[in-house]
């Protein structure tokens, strides 16, 4: 079973792919200086998620692994959307705070 | 047969591919070591998903609050705190590049510049764990807890949260630390030269993990309220 | 436990010998067995261990049933009780439902099932040992200090803010034991994925991997959740960081929500790796292929995944939106389906097989029938309007016990007497295991059928006194678990002497299929001489009929 192949990023693309990060990291700080209401926590969310799939694709070398690695990596956050989806079924539909 | 293992202890012991006796090959053994590592991360995903969800939930109803709080940190040092994560994890990449090329030292120098980055942010994590103490927002057993503002109750529980869950990720970063800190050790004896260097993959990519934590609990709890 | 090689055979009738050489006579130094990374002699002290906190648990429930056994509080008082009924439920699901099959059956008989020579990661399993037995040895300090009056769920803000009783020992005890349940499941899953056997395909695999295959799913997905939650608890109480506490705001019903996260899908954990074991036994037994196999299969996926979508159903009158409570319900209901598919394989399986009713597949026949009275009163209780009225009653212990009981234990105890000759290399007296699988399935029904009774007539669980026109119905129930004890020592009796003292059993006494069945009883260290090769489908006879490998 090929889990995994032991090619990878070359040094210069390890290095890019960090100065992406700390450019997407200068990005999300610029961004919170704005005041736009809910949008600060969606974009701030999607920088994020965008930082945590360069890391896996390319640090952790998702990229290159094989398909059962890839549904083992979204296990835990499919499992985590289940935990989160159905608390908020309750909170979201309480007749005010508690 | 397989050379009979130890007759103190038994088991299997190594084979003659130097893979353990359960597995056919060096190969067969690194495709398990990296399932289980993967698999380990999922658990951990959910670790600190039960807290995310805390979060969530109580950003949900205590918005204001959690903005006013969110202002008391320290943006700058948070921010290099971040930087210093994602600097950390392209060493922690070229260490698992090195490894795979058999080069031990090489392998050594990059886990030991992690280490050193992870001891940075620590260092500054202490640093602002102690402002936070002498400002009076760290509600540690029967400290007094003063928060300026309307939401006094709501923004302990915004702390409450911060310090737990910097606190486990900053636990996690000291165990990541510790396992680098070996592998660098073993590595530069050569131990995991002729495809042995399953294990520097492996925690790589747990040091990845750590990072990507902190990469979502930055924007969460730093930059809400600026 | 070491001499069993140099031993001959007790009863001379039988020609058969044990193997020269095999995993309990490998080595006799205790080092040999604390530090083993053998799974076979892990199985073992998983075995041991569990068995002790089930006896511990055991009693705390015998000295309920014997206070109940009275409508006053004449035994012990109220305190007492709490304590008991706590002590019970902690260790009966921590320390002994939880750990049972996977760490005992599937330890023993995953790697050899699938051909291998132990689990991926051996040492990881000596771990998890480890990790189970601080845990619980934790839990049981909590006991000397004075034991838990929180109940098994530990809610909060009972447990952060009022409680005076040893929380956080046992909280700690419970952490450090859900790592080991962890590192259990990672290990089978990685297992079931790498060390399969040359030609042993996904779909050629018994269903009893399949099984815990879901199980360890549950085990690896929902356990952390756990931990975190009891972290977040002890935070709380310890350290006074407030997270569930309602002056600052916060809510008690999220941990409510986050210990269910876990303890639901827990339930599954419970009850799947019995349902593998019974699809063994009926198999064996009627020598058959499963009806279905596939189906049965993803039925066991389906129910590990649905399992983690119907946890607010224990919440109905908790204080969660109505409309939360709608969608739980609903979902509720649909885990009734893969558990009903099962039922109806194993019956369909059963039909026109050649049956034989040695003693596991009295268990087997018993965990069908009690599981399925169990899943059934599992939808009263899913119904929103009923479950109003049943909350809290005894009507739910009831539905509970049939499950984990009824269901798990049955099933337990059906795999241990199925592989014990796997194990030992010698067979028990076979009429001995029959009168117990006969006495357990009667002493449970008496036990807990007028539980259902009572708690339907609006008997409270969790009170050490109660009205008096409940009494018949108590003394019913008392004299059941005193039955049910019996049941439950007889095997630990007879198991006990049949390993030095009993027949030996031959490679395949039950002429079963699997994998397992074609190495020497007791396996050698190193499970096959050579490395099988499956060329035939699960179960299926004519390629169990070629011989040993």
């Amino acid at each position: 079973m090929a889990v995994n192949s032991k090619e990878g990023l070359s040094p210069a693309g390890i290095a890019l792919i960090g100065i992406v990060l700390l450019a997407l990291l200068a990005l999300t700080i610029a961004i919170a200086r704005f005041h736009w209401g809910a949008w600060n926590l969606i974009l701030a969310m999607a920088i994020a998620t965008v930082k945590l799939i360069l890391i896996a694709l390319y640090f952790m070398r998702l990229r290159y692994s094989g398909r059962t690695l890839w549904v083992f990596a979204a296990a835990g956050f499919f499992w985590l959307l289940i935990l989160v989806g159905l608390s908020l079924s309750d909170y979201l539909t309480r007749r005010g705070p508690y | 047969m397989r050379p009979a293992a130890k007759p103190e202890a038994p088991g299997l012991g190594r084979s003659e591919t130097g893979a353990a006796g359960q597995f056919a090959d060096l190969e067969h053994e690194r495709s398990a070591s990296l399932l289980g590592m993967w698999t380990f991360l999922a658990t951990e995903v959910l670790f600190f998903g039960g807290m995310f969800t805390g979060y969530i939930v109580y950003r949900t109803f205590y918005a204001e609050a959690f903005r006013e709080a969110g202002g008391h940190l320290d943006l700058f040092w948070g921010g290099v705190n971040t930087a210093v994560l994602l600097v950390s994890s392209a060493a922690v990449a070229m260490a698992v590049r090195a490894a795979g090329q058999g080069r031990g030292k090489s392998t050594a120098g990059w886990f030991f510049s992690a280490a050193a980055l992870g001891a940075v942010f620590i260092a500054i994590k202490a640093h602002e764990y102690t402002r936070d103490y002498r400002e009076h927002l760290m509600p540690l057993r029967d400290l007094p807890f003063r928060f300026p503002g309307p939401h006094a109750d709501q923004a302990r529980l915004f702390f409450n949260l911060y310090f737990v869950m910097t606190g486990v990720h900053a636990l996690h970063l000291l165990i990541g630390m510790g396992l680098v800190l070996v592998l660098a050790a073993l590595s530069w004896r050569g131990r995991f030269s002729g495809g042995r260097d399953a294990p520097v993959e492996a925690v790589g990519l747990y040091w990845h993990f750590v990072d990507a934590v902190w990469v979502f609990l930055y924007p969460l709890f730093y930059l809400m309220g600026r | 436990m070491n001499n069993i090689a140099s031993m001959p055979a007790s009863p001379p009738a039988e020609a058969a010998r044990l193997p020269a050489r095999h995993y309990l006579n490998e080595a006799h130094t205790l080092r040999s067995w604390f530090l083993t990374t053998d799974h076979k002699r892990i199985a073992l002290l998983f075995l041991a261990s569990i068995t002790v906190f089930f006896l511990i648990a055991g009693v705390a429930a015998l000295l309920m049933r014997l206070e109940l056994l009275t409508p006053e509080g004449d035994l012990v008082q109220a305190e007492t009780y709490n304590r008991l009924f706590t002590l019970h439920g902690v260790l009966m699901v921590w320390f002994f439902l939880i750990p049972s099959i996977p760490t005992v059956l599937g330890n023993f008989a995953i790697p050899m099932m699938l051909g291998a020579r132990d689990l991926a990661f051996p040492r990881l399993n000596l771990i998890s040992w480890y990790l189970f037995v601080g845990g619980g040895t934790l839990t049981l300090y909590s006991l000397i200090k004075g034991g838990v009056d929180t109940g098994w769920t530990f809610y909060t803000p009972y447990s952060t803010l009022y409680s005076n009783s040893a929380v956080l020992s046992t909280v700690a005890g419970v952490f450090v034991s859900g790592f080991s349940s962890i590192l259990t499941g990672l290990n089978f899953i990685v297992t079931i994925h790498t060390l399969r056997a040359r030609g042993l395909t996904w779909f050629r695999l018994p269903l009893f991997i399949w099984s815990m295959y879901a199980t360890s799913l549950i085990l690896v997905l929902a356990t952390p959740v756990l931990a975190i939650t009891l972290l977040l608890l002890a935070m709380e109480r310890f350290f006074g960081f407030g997270f569930f506490d309602p002056r600052l705001g916060g809510d008690p019903l999220l941990f409510q929500h986050l210990f269910w996260f876990y303890s639901h899908p827990a339930v599954y954990i419970m009850i799947l790796p019995g349902m593998g074991v019974v699809s063994e036994l009926v198999a064996a037994f009627s020598r058959r292929r499963v009806f279905g196999y596939k189906v049965v299969a993803f039925s066991s996926l389906a129910i590990a995944v649905y399992g983690f979508l119907v946890w607010g159903h224990h919440m109905f009158v908790a204080g969660q939106s109505p409309y939360a409570g709608l969608v739980f319900s609903a979902l509720s209901y649909l885990v009734a389906i893969p558990s009903a598919i099962k039922v109806f394989n194993w019956t369909a399986t059963l039909y026109k097989g050649d049956i034989s009713l040695d003693t596991p597949m009295l268990y087997a026949l018993g965990f069908i029938g009690l599981f399925t009275i169990g899943g059934l009163t599992g939808l009263f209780l899913a119904a929103l309007g009923l479950d109003v009225h049943l909350t809290d009653t005894y009507f739910v212990v009831a539905h509970f016990h049939f499950i984990m009981v009824g269901g798990m234990v049955m099933g337990y105890l059906g795999g241990i007497h199925y592989w014990w000759p796997k194990i030992s290399g010698r067979l028990y007296t076979e009429w001995m295991g029959r009168f117990s699988a006969i006495t357990a399935f009667v002493g449970f029904n008496l036990t807990f059928l007028p539980q259902f009774l009572a708690g339907y007539l609006g008997m409270p669980r969790r009170y050490w006194a109660y009205a008096p026109e409940y009494q018949v119905l108590n003394v019913m129930s008392t004299l059941g678990a005193s039955i049910l004890g019996v049941a439950y020592a007889f095997p630990l009796i007879y198991l006990t002497w049949s390993f030095w003292k009993g027949q030996v059993a031959g490679p395949n006494p039950w002429e079963a299929t699997g994998l397992e069945w074609r190495t020497p009883s007791p396996p050698p260290t190193h499970n096959f001489e050579t490395p099988p090769r499956v060329t035939g489908e699960a179960y299926e006879r004519s390629h169990a009929a070629r011989g040993e490998a």
